[in-house]
């Protein structure tokens, strides 16, 4: 149904005079100029941007362009420029003891900027963005520490982890109280009625005076007879409120049922962290609050 | 009209039967000695589609005469708009749970059918493939009959095409759920799925291409160079980037043919085209039809139309290296696919400037029909992502949203602003169209589905910038000392109330897709129109608009 070229009443423009399904004609109205001009300034401005940038791939090689830009030189000179930036600072950590870098407060502000950035790439996922820790992943803020909390200390379980599998790793593991059945379940509820009066909670006097004894015969030698802790086996001190894996009945219970060995791991850092940045983080860690 | 001879009837419909006896046996073979389970389920599923398919074929034959291939067929495009409107029901309530996990990752439910990795798949192929893909089928096969004034070519095989298509879709929608992958995006389903797609494919090519061949019109409306630059695209596209090696015959993993960057630049120059070829090309060939049609006023200019065509498509192909900037990509590379998006900008304003210009004399319909409103609304969502695309390809932009959630928000407002909203549009013409209605069920529930839809994507694109843009900078955030500020996990939290506010826009957008479907049902069902004073002529189908119109029910 082609044929008659007709204008169109509304615009005043022609009509091509093709009409499809009836109703279907276009106008032929002319391109917008402001369209193809800005189409010719893109075309331009590509144009400006092959000549000055690598662009078209010949048979071997490609047109580098007359700016001999090229991204990987680029990254390797603002990785070096970085590198450079903090030289001085990496130096001095590499170089001094712990005592005398947290004597120097410019070299301290870098230790603790630089040991927070570390701390929330490696280490929040598990202890949390405030170092608050959470069930079974042990509070950093605190003066509770299971492998010590000296910067020695500190570093070492920053190094080797826990249960890593690390030749130096820490290891603990307590036994299963309640699965290998060296105790009964009455005898377990007596003991954590006991561990738990040690912070104050209450019970009948009666079950934690069985439990001081059953305490005695099977914790003690890790725990120690205050049962405060012994930071050499990484047993936790039991008397001060600090629970790992909670203080309630219910956990405590739990906790010497299963002995929760194997659960925790830390991975052994040495290796996948640069010496300097474990440093960085051993004093950030210690300055968190707990550091003895 | 000519009736077709005897043996073409008898052969046609042997070779229908035989091609579904054939796929019933292939069926039947993975079924029984497919190598993992994803085959063997998939084979059972096969031979059963095909069985039935076989079944209807010799339960329906042909009535040879010369009425039979008298009129328009509307059949398969019945068939695809219905499959449009469930489909897109189904991928937008797919894309609202995996927003919520995002938001709240407990809904993932720690089933493995359930988490993100196997929805989010699941998630873009529904909307894109089963949604886009069935409108796109739908209107380009409404379409190219009335624009050639020709009958669809073929008897079977557009049958096949709608048919076939939704076995493609059904195959790979169950296949994410049980895990099966090649892990490329939008060509995540195996070899087997995509040798399926291309069989349907290229049948739908020489469906159309057959239509244009008996056209009766000396000229080819415009709309049909966008569809038919889609369907050839799109086959090359997916061909390409599918080339792959089955693990084995009759197991369902394969291993892609490229490796490496090139692998990556391959998948890219695929992506990125699906964008252009599919979701640009072929929604703007939906765009030339029912925009001048339901206004009634002439396309603004044939010149614009052939030269943003042959621009566009000219320039798209070479665009998708920018997904890959600061990649191993080498730097020639990057620059070509950023210069020719930025070269690609006019292209793409084109179709925006021929689209909302042929409102010119009409744009008071913008006021009294909302299915107006969603054609034109779309369009305008269009031209702002295709400002966005060619920014967003910009190196220096990029290296701030690059894996960010602009990205995401950047692909919604094309995809719900763009192709969901002229998606809308185009069914509500179709539907009272397509199955002789004076008019759809209820203009006034458009209206709502317009202005729900519309603030939620709002809500989704501004959501997605505020919290992409904070991501990037996070992301390169250091202090003087030259140490992050942030760490990973604040940037995922800082994003927790931007995901919230997303979630709410896409359950909108949802939302709204019920009311359609419901308004579809209605008006397929044949129920009065409740508001048929305040629909305009061109709601009612062709054949009826001379007829007085119906009454309301009062």
């Amino acid at each position: 149904m082609s044929g008659h070229k007709e204008i169109d009443a509304v615009t005043g423009a022609e009509t091509t005079g093709h009409v499809w399904d009836g109703d279907l004609k276009e106008l032929n109205k002319p391109l917008p100029r402001w369209w193809l001009y800005v189409l010719y300034a893109s075309i331009v401005w590509s144009i400006g941007y092959w000549v000055l940038y690598p662009t078209w791939p010949l048979v071997s090689t490609y047109t580098h362009g007359m700016l001999g830009y090229s991204q990987r030189i680029e990254v390797a000179r603002d990785i070096a420029a970085g590198k450079e930036s903090q030289a001085k600072f990496v130096a001095a950590i590499a170089a001094k003891p712990i005592a005398d870098i947290e004597k120097d407060p410019d070299l301290m502000e870098f230790v603790l900027r630089g040991g927070a950035a570390q701390f929330s790439n490696n280490c929040a996922p598990c202890h949390g963005r405030g170092a608050q820790g959470f069930k079974g992943y042990p509070n950093l803020n605190d003066d509770d520490w299971l492998w010590g909390g000296t910067v020695e200390t500190i570093e070492r379980t920053l190094r080797y982890g826990v249960r890593s599998g690390h030749p130096d790793t820490h290891d603990s593991a307590m036994p299963r109280f309640g699965v290998d059945q060296v105790l009964t379940s009455a005898q377990i509820s007596d003991a954590a009625d006991f561990v738990r009066s040690l912070s104050g909670a209450k019970a009948d006097p009666a079950a934690i005076e069985r439990g001081k004894g059953i305490f005695a015969e099977q914790c003690a030698a890790c725990h120690g007879a205050d049962a405060k802790g012994n930071q050499e086996m990484g047993a936790p001190n039991l008397a001060d409120a600090i629970w790992l894996y909670g203080g309630e009945k219910s956990d405590v219970v739990e906790t010497i049922r299963t002995g929760r060995a194997g659960i925790g791991v830390m991975p052994a850092w040495e290796g996948k962290l640069d010496p300097v940045t474990i440093k960085m983080l051993t004093i950030y860690v210690h300055s968190l609050g707990g550091g003895k | 009209m000519r009736a077709t001879s005897e043996e073409v009837i008898a052969l046609s419909g042997g070779a229908a039967v035989l091609v579904a006896a054939g796929c019933a046996a292939l069926g039947a073979v993975y079924w029984l000695a497919g190598l993992d389970e994803v085959i063997r389920f998939h084979g059972a599923l096969f031979l059963v589609a095909s069985i039935g398919a076989g079944l209807y074929v010799m339960s329906h034959p042909r009535p040879g005469g010369a009425g039979e291939q008298k009129g328009y067929m509307d059949g398969p495009v019945k068939f695809a708009t219905i499959a449009a409107v469930v489909w897109g029901v189904v991928g937008f309530l797919v894309g609202v749970i995996i927003a919520w996990q995002l938001a709240f990752p407990a809904l993932n439910f720690d089933l493995p059918w359930t988490n993100f990795g196997r929805l989010r798949p699941l998630h873009t192929s529904a909307v894109i493939f089963a949604f886009g893909g069935n409108v796109l089928i739908a209107t380009s096969l409404y379409v190219v009959q009335r624009t050639c004034r020709a009958r669809l070519a073929g008897y079977w095989a557009p049958w096949f095409v709608v048919y076939g298509y939704q076995i493609f879709i059904v195959l790979a929608a169950t296949g994410y759920l049980l895990g099966s992958t090649q892990s490329k995006e939008y060509a995540e389903p195996e070899w087997y799925v995509d040798l399926w797609l291309t069989a349907v494919w290229v049948c739908y090519l020489l469906v159309f291409l057959g239509t244009i061949w008996k056209r009766k019109e000396p000229h080819i409306y415009v709309a049909n160079w966008f569809y038919l630059a889609f369907i050839v695209t799109i086959a090359l596209l997916h061909i390409v980037n599918n080339l792959a090696v089955p693990a084995s015959l009759l197991g369902s993993k394969s291993y892609s043919l490229f490796a490496g960057v090139q692998d990556a630049m391959t998948q890219w120059w695929y992506g990125h085209n699906a964008v252009g070829f599919f979701l640009t090309a072929g929604f703007l060939g939906i765009m030339y039809y029912f925009i001048p049609k339901r206004v009634e006023r002439p396309v603004y200019s044939y010149r614009l139309s052939i030269i943003h065509f042959w621009s566009l498509i000219f320039l798209y192909i070479w665009a998708g290296p920018h997904h890959l900037h600061y990649t191993a990509l080498p730097d020639w590379a990057q620059t070509l696919g950023m210069t020719f998006s930025i070269m690609l900008w006019m292209p793409s304003w084109g179709g925006m400037i021929n689209g909302l210009m042929t409102l010119s004399g009409a744009w008071d319909r913008l006021r009294t029909d909302p299915v107006v409103r969603l054609l034109v609304v779309s369009v305008a969502f269009y031209g702002m992502s295709t400002f966005e695309g060619p920014l967003m390809s910009i190196k220096a932009v990029n290296s701030l949203s690059h894996y960010t959630d602009w990205t995401i928000g950047h692909v919604h407002s094309g995809a719900l602003g763009w192709v969901g909203m002229v998606s809308f549009g185009a069914i509500y013409c179709l539907v009272p169209w397509l199955w002789k209605r004076q008019g759809l069920y209820s203009l006034r529930l458009v209206e709502w589905h317009f202005w729900i839809a519309t603030i939620g994507i709002v809500l989704y694109i501004t959501s997605m910038w505020v919290s992409g843009i904070m991501q990037g900078l996070m992301w390169r955030a250091y202090d003087h000392l030259g140490f992050l500020t942030y760490s990973f996990v604040e940037t995922v939290e800082a994003m927790h109330w931007p995901y919230i506010i997303r979630a709410t826009g896409g359950t909108m957008f949802l939302a709204g897709s019920l009311l359609m479907a419901w308004n579809v049902w209605k008006t397929v069902r044949g129920d009065a129109p409740v508001d048929i004073k305040d629909q305009p002529r061109v709601a009612a189908a062709p054949e009826l608009r001379g007829a007085p119109l119906a009454s309301p029910a009062e």
